[in-house]
């Protein structure tokens, strides 16, 4: 125990002489927050929309006043031609323009589809793709109540996007996703860089001609980033409630019990990595390559895993990221108990014992 | 008429690194055409006042000449005069012998021509010209280290600076290499070395050796063993750094 | 016995690093391998540290297999790597520490086996280990090498690069510890080391080329040895040397030219012709071969032997 913990007590020293490891540490979450809940935000509020409604009957009257009745856009004029477009793109008077097709409620009844243009100012991208998205939806959620058997003119994925919706607020969602990011991308990457560290400096092959077992060279060094991280998740629940009133619904003892299971996952991940690596700069490479790129993109944190082809979505089930953030968000937001995540938290556990397993198994006794 | 003789002349040199004085006082000149030993223990202070008279770093005070040029103000001059090995080597491993020597030709501004001709006469003196398509890291150690030192020279430098240039080869290897620095002086190029060695101190025309950031003995190896009253130099070497 | 190095193989790709190297060491014995970089010294003191599996052939450490039984050997012995190995960030007195913690032991448990070696550091316990001077850090090591009280030292170079006063003192500090009855393995490309050793193996290209005692002068060669030395310095005689016609090598050596004649009589005729050089502080003597002396010939008979695919260092 004493080898032990004189080990821990020298990984220690190591994280807090480093500025560079304390900046990634403790600097990159906050960074990271403060973004992602200012600047990337998902949410949509008064985007000014034109209406050029080329038939003005019954339906396309009461779609426009849905569309300003959702709270999201406001109105920023009736128009007349098609020129007149361009012009308020350009003068920045509105985002979006709908425009209904001519007859479009005779259209609806006869042949059970109608057209609308929706015509987005994609200068900015992300909030024009936003705005459609959150158009789509309000649209097609009153066409849908307005009659059943109406088929709608617009793409399969839209109701997909409807992700983004009603009661789920943006920064709601991101915090769980980000938590899940964070603490896979500093577990990960610091046990692995740390490890192949001692690998790179010469210092692995006087551990491994000493009497230390694999097992307690993983666990010494493993050990304080479990700490660490833990801080790291708890600063990211407490940064997410006091700056973005984020609340923990549900039981905080299980909130952090998921927390150090899913670091601990993290963690093995990265001493699985280590055990590949053969200098930091390999190791980091694919844990920024291999872990993070994946972890956005699949883990359903950005982008909507239903939307995906199902190959990925296939993949995405080998994400614990994935499963992480399903589990937290039960117990912030929704405030559910062990009972409805048990099978996330068991998959998780599984991949935990795998990774651990394999990275012993892995961890060679001697050099090669 | 002396001046011109001396082509490194080094006056008062002092390098200060916070209140450490790396190099204190340093006050020697370095002959045209001589092998030019510059020993002393590790932290001596040796590595520090080969930087500057490189043009790789300043010093803080003194007079300092090297070829001809300023180290204060005409550092540029001073690197295209001078050529380096160290103990390190300056090849790439991933390249070719022949693709070595081309890239360091052309850093100094040889011509194509000129590069082709001397590239041909530098294979053929060292016998190498059957690897010259091989990849450095896939050569012998020996052999590298004999390249590197060709290379240094390639551009007929006035001065080349070798550190430890011969650390870890084997016996016949380094007195090969020795053969090779005396080869060069006779073309008229100065050599300026250092070494763990003593044998090799031997080999120099004169020696300066430094402890603790200061120049505590400068003379022909003859001389300095006579001073001591020693039999060799590691033995004036060690009287010395124990003092 | 403390370690049997029995016929052991190894070689990496297509490189053969080591070929059937054999040799034993006692205990309480300073056993010195010299060889030049490359000569696969470093392979061999990590298959002694269990730290590599041979091809072939064995290891045995006070009885242990260095590969069956690795648990073992890891608590016998202390290594010392050819690279400086500690922790730079880490202070003097946190290495060491932490070094004493790995073994399950404490610095004071065992400081009268470092002592001589740790007062030299002492002074600057509190600096990081990557601010030390070369020749302390090759001190710091050894204090962590030997904390454990280890049965068999084994250092691979652990003077390289160190100046000459500090590679003295390092000696030094190693026959004291060799007092204390430990037994140290080390390796050295400096040939003027090997006094210091009780029996050294001269290594090259993966091949011991012979295992002697430097303390017993070795003469009755077949061909003798010769020292030339001249005040005018003997660099300018080297050529005109070598291409006499008895002379089978000559090589600088110091002060001196170290020349081997074809054989005796060749020896007086040298020196008949050399007294016609007008030199008189000319000096012609036979002396007994150093080390690396010895280490010459061997490579030169080496290379005469597979000289016949022409490819030569």
């Amino acid at each position: 125990m004493n080898r032990f913990f004189g080990f821990v007590k020298k990984e220690f020293q190591h994280i807090f002489r480093d500025v560079r490891t304390l900046v990634i540490l403790f600097g990159l979450p906050m960074v990271m927050i403060i973004l992602f809940g200012f600047v990337v935000t998902t949410e949509i509020r008064d985007v000014e929309v034109g209406i050029w409604d080329r038939s003005m009957d019954q339906a396309s009257i009461s779609a426009t006043q849905k569309i300003f009745a959702s709270g999201y856009f406001i109105p920023a004029g009736y128009l007349q031609h098609e020129e007149e477009i361009g012009e308020l793109f350009r003068s920045g008077r509105a985002k979006v323009v709908v425009v209904f097709e001519e007859g479009f409620e005779r259209h609806l009844q006869r042949e059970n589809r109608a057209a609308i243009q929706l015509i987005t100012d994609a200068s900015d991208a992300n909030s024009a793709q936003l705005s459609l998205t959150y158009l789509q939806g309000v649209l097609m959620t009153y066409f849908q109540s307005m009659n059943q058997e109406i088929e709608m003119p617009w793409s399969v994925n839209m109701k997909s996007r409807m992700f983004y919706n009603e009661e789920l607020k943006g920064v709601y969602m991101f915090v769980p996703g980000l938590m899940a990011l964070i603490l896979m991308l500093i577990s990960a990457l610091m046990t692995s860089v740390t490890i192949t560290r001692e690998k790179e400096f010469g210092t692995m092959e006087l551990l491994l001609a000493s009497p230390l077992k694999p097992r307690e060279i993983i666990l010494g060094k493993v050990t304080p980033y479990v700490l660490l991280s833990f801080v790291n998740a708890m600063t990211i629940v407490l940064m997410g409630f006091l700056v973005f009133g984020v609340p923990v619904v549900g039981s905080l003892w299980l909130l952090m019990l998921e927390c150090i299971l899913y670091i601990t996952l993290a963690l093995s991940i990265g001493v699985l990595i280590s055990t590949n690596a053969k200098t930091q700069q390999m190791a980091m490479f694919i844990s920024m390559v291999g872990l993070m790129l994946p972890t956005i993109l699949l883990s359903g944190f950005i982008f909507p895993i239903d939307n995906m082809p199902k190959v990925l979505q296939w993949f995405s089930t080998l994400m614990p990221a994935r499963w992480f953030i399903v589990v937290i968000k039960n117990i912030m937001l929704k405030g559910t108990g062990f009972a409805f995540i048990w099978k996330e938290t068991l998959i998780l556990l599984g991949m935990t014992l795998f990774f651990i397993l394999a990275s012993v198994k892995r961890f060679k006794i001697r050099l090669n | 008429m002396v001046d011109h003789e001396h082509i490194i002349e080094v006056k008062e040199m002092v390098k200060k690194f916070g209140s450490f004085r790396a190099n204190d006082r340093l006050t020697f000149y370095v002959e045209k055409g001589e092998i030019f030993g510059f020993l002393g223990a590790n932290g001596a202070g040796k590595t520090t006042a080969i930087r500057i008279l490189c043009g790789l770093s300043y010093p803080t005070s003194g007079e300092i000449m090297v070829a001809g040029h300023d180290v204060y103000r005409e550092r540029e001059k001073i690197k295209r005069k001078i050529g380096y090995m160290s103990q390190k080597f300056s090849l790439y491993e991933d390249l070719t012998v022949s693709e070595n020597i081309r890239l360091y030709a052309g850093i100094y501004g040889l011509g194509r021509n000129q590069i082709a001709s001397r590239e041909e006469q530098l294979l053929e003196r060292l016998a190498l010209s059957h690897i010259r398509n091989r990849l450095i890291r896939e050569i012998p150690l020996g052999w590298k280290q004999k390249l590197a030192f060709s290379v240094a020279i390639f551009h007929q430098p006035a001065i080349v600076f070798l550190d430890e240039p011969t650390g870890g080869v084997d016996p016949i290897t380094r007195r090969q290499f020795w053969e090779m620095i005396h080869d060069a002086t006779e073309e008229g190029i100065t050599v300026f070395v250092t070494t763990h060695y003593m044998d090799e101190a031997e080999y120099c025309d004169r020696v300066s050796i430094m402890v603790d950031g200061r120049i505590d003995a400068l003379d022909t190896p003859a001389a300095l063993k006579q001073q001591f009253e020693s039999k060799n130099m590691n033995e004036v070497f060690l009287k010395l750094a124990r003092r | 016995m403390s370690l049997i190095i029995d016929h052991i193989d190894k070689s990496f790709d297509a490189v053969q690093a080591l070929s059937r190297i054999d040799f034993e060491v006692q205990d309480g014995e300073l056993f010195g391998l010299i060889g030049p970089d490359g000569a696969g010294k470093s392979t061999l003191f990590r298959i002694m540290a269990s730290l590599l599996v041979p091809d072939a052939g064995r290891c045995i450490m006070h009885g242990y297999d260095v590969v069956d039984d690795y648990r073992e050997v890891r608590k016998i012995i202390g290594y010392m790597p050819g690279r400086f190995s500690l922790y730079m960030d880490l202070s003097v007195e946190e290495n060491l520490a932490f070094y004493a913690r790995v073994f399950g032991t404490s610095v004071e448990e065992n400081y009268d086996l470092i002592s001589d070696v740790y007062e030299q550091i002492a002074p600057f316990k509190r600096r990081l280990a990557g601010k030390l001077s070369g020749g302390m850090k090759q001190k710091l090591a050894l204090s962590c090498a030997l904390i454990h009280r280890p049965r068999v030292l084994i250092l691979d170079e652990p003077t390289t690069g160190v100046d000459a006063v500090s590679r003295r003192e390092f000696w030094d500090m190693l026959k004291k510890i060799q007092g204390q009855g430990i037994t140290i393995v080390v390796s050295t490309p400096y040939m003027d080391e090997a006094e210091m050793c009780d029996r050294v193996a001269l290594i090259q290209k993966g091949r011991v080329l012979e295992i002697s005692d430097p303390s017993i002068p070795r003469d009755g060669d077949d061909t003798q040895l010769f020292s030339l030395r001249s005040n005018r310095g003997v660099y300018a005689y080297l050529e005109r040397v070598r291409s006499m016609e008895g002379c089978k090598h000559a090589w600088l050596f110091g002060d001196q030219l170290h020349v081997t004649p074809k054989s005796k009589d060749n020896a007086e005729k040298m020196k008949s012709v050399m007294d016609s050089w007008d030199d008189p502080s000319l000096q012609w003597k036979p002396i007994l071969p150093s080390i690396e002396d010895r280490f010459m010939g061997l490579m030169e008979q080496e290379s005469e032997e597979h000289s016949t695919n022409g490819e030569r260092i």
